[in-house]
């Protein structure tokens, strides 16, 4: 039933992304959306998009995937699209009732569409594309510097890790006690809000208790093993950069120089 | 009340890369007042066709029959269909949430739209039959024990009054002593009520003794489908598939080889020890 939840959800298959190292892809992504809000020319998307083509095909995920994640922002899309097409000023195109739609604001909002699509679907390339483990891995070791201001790099990593590892199980534990309860004559469909939200309960309490255990277990396991932070922890599986990270990364800056200069390129020559 | 499944087909994350197929082909048929003991190794398919019988899975082709209708039907009443087919999952007691055992055990009547009284009445009939003590019932059910637990658990289900009962590894985890009370009382149950059970377990050891007949599951497709002395004439096959006879089977299959002229069909300790007896007796 909840089997189709897809955020932040790894697909396993063999690529060359797949095995990029995780700084890589985080750092990638992070300028590719940063790339994505300093274009002024429509000829920056035309590139962006490319490179995220050729990104999509060289990772041998199924695009649908990609397009599942973005359901999430639907309402948003929408939402943006509706507010910079009505109320951007400027030359008029048409007019109904008290709306207008201008020149400026259909330019904006296909923009805007533009932009939000290819984020999106930019991340799930990397989330896609990359164990959780290994991200928060990547993310710890960008963020080490951030020590130096006291800020617990290590602690953070091991808790986004942790979290990240119970989404699945916890949504598992959440199947089986809402079939157990459906079994027993559960009704968490019909109903006004109230009454949908009364029915949670049977699902949420026992959810809570199971949670709660298992963090407890957790927290058990992991001391017993001598767990006590991140001071002198070594790593089974050290992050190196190999020759294709640093390739990785040529293609990167690659990207940016062309989409840089790609407006001003199609405006000389026209 | 019969159960008639007729080809069915389930795959799990289909249009996934990890697709499975979970059920090949199952054809079945459950008559009234049958005892059944499904076994099967862990991934056989077991505990998903049991959850199509209630309708919590729907299978990915195939047909279910319940009391001659399709379960499938568009106008098919499942919230119905659920309360005749009662089916307690595994580790139960994961599913308990009220205050008081006594309040949970009503939540299942309760949704049926039994009024005050009848749930109730209902409640205390099911408790009693599983054998929970009187000075439990308003207590909370996170203290009490494991095994008390499970029996709070079946209670919610049998509270229904199911005309089938399925119990989804009932035994897990407990302690010899515990699974041996509450298979009897199961057996009790069928006996003094009719009610239809299928017994879901891995052990046969635990069902030999119990059951009227015996479904093997093995990766997805129904293996064997007879009386247990049947199915456990085939101990060296269910040996292959990660699975064991009674150890009493074994006992009378090296007897028979030493020339000792027993009855190898034999399924519990006590015909066993019949059977030995018997054969002494002859020389």
């Amino acid at each position: 039933m909840l089997r189709d939840i897809t955020l932040g959800q790894y697909y396993q298959t063999e690529s060359v992304i797949h095995r990029l190292d995780p700084r890589v892809k985080l750092g990638g992504t992070l300028l590719f959306i940063i790339s994505l809000f300093l274009f002024d020319h429509f000829a920056g998307y035309v590139v962006a998009v490319a490179f995220l083509g050729i990104v999509i095909r060289l990772s041998h995920v199924p695009f649908r995937f990609m397009v599942k994640g973005m359901k999430a922002i639907v309402f948003l899309l929408i939402l943006t699209v509706t507010f910079n097409l009505f109320l951007t000023p400027g030359r008029e195109l048409v007019s109904f009732w008290k709306l207008t739609i201008t020149w400026e604001g259909l330019a904006l909002a296909i923009t805007m569409a533009v932009r939000l699509t290819i984020l999106i679907i930019g991340s799930s390339v990397m989330t896609l594309t990359t164990t959780p483990n290994n991200l928060t891995d990547g993310m710890e070791k960008m963020l080490k510097p951030l020590k130096l201001f006291r800020i617990p790099v290590h602690e953070v990593a091991m808790m986004m890790s942790i979290a990240l590892r119970f989404i699945p199980i916890l949504l598992e534990e959440t199947d089986k006690i809402m079939k157990a309860q459906l079994a027993r004559g559960a009704d968490f469909e019909s109903g006004n809000i109230f009454k949908r939200a009364k029915a949670m309960v049977p699902l949420l309490v026992p959810l809570f208790v199971s949670a709660f255990h298992r963090a407890n277990d957790l927290a058990l396991a992991m001391e017993s093993r001598c767990y006590r932070g991140g001071e002198g922890r070594t790593k089974m599986k050290p992050l190196v950069y190999q020759k294709r990270d640093g390739l990785a990364y040529l293609c990167i800056v690659l990207y940016l120089a062309l989409s840089i200069t790609a407006g001003r390129l199609v405006w000389m020559w026209i | 009340m019969s159960i008639i499944v007729d080809h069915v087909n389930y795959i799990y994350g289909a249009d996934t890369p990890l697709a499975v197929a979970a059920l090949k082909d199952v054809c079945l048929q459950f008559p009234d007042g049958q005892f059944v003991g499904i076994i099967g190794h862990t991934g056989s398919g077991k505990s998903t066709l049991v959850q199509h019988l209630n309708g919590l899975l729907k299978a990915t082709s195939g047909h279910i029959y319940f009391d001659g209708e399709d379960i499938y039907d568009k106008d098919y009443d499942m919230k119905k269909l659920r309360s005749r087919v009662g089916l307690v999952f595994q580790y139960p007691e994961h599913q308990l949430f009220e205050v008081d055992v006594f309040s949970d055990v009503c939540f299942g009547p309760k949704n049926l739209g039994l009024d005050k009284r009848e749930a109730e009445l209902r409640a205390y009939d099911a408790l009693r039959r599983v054998g929970l003590p009187d000075e439990l019932f308003y207590q909370s059910p996170f203290d009490l024990s494991g095994g008390q637990k499970r029996r709070a658990a079946i209670a919610g289900v049998l509270a229904m009054k199911p005309d089938v009962l399925i119990l989804d590894e009932p035994t897990a985890g407990l302690d010899p002593k515990g699974r041996d009370e509450i298979l009897h009382q199961i057996k009790q149950l069928q006996t003094q009520t009719g009610m239809t059970i299928l017994l879901v377990s891995h052990s046969m050891e635990d069902v030999a003794e119990y059951v009227d007949r015996i479904i093997v599951m093995n990766k997805g497709s129904v293996l064997y489908d007879d009386e247990p002395r049947k199915v456990f004439r085939h101990y060296k096959e269910l040996e292959e598939v990660g699975l064991a006879a009674p150890q009493v089977t074994y006992v009378l299959h090296k007897l028979k080889e030493k020339g000792m002229n027993v009855d190898v069909s034999a399924t519990t300790i006590e015909e066993a020890a019949d059977t030995v007896l018997q054969a002494l007796g002859r020389r």
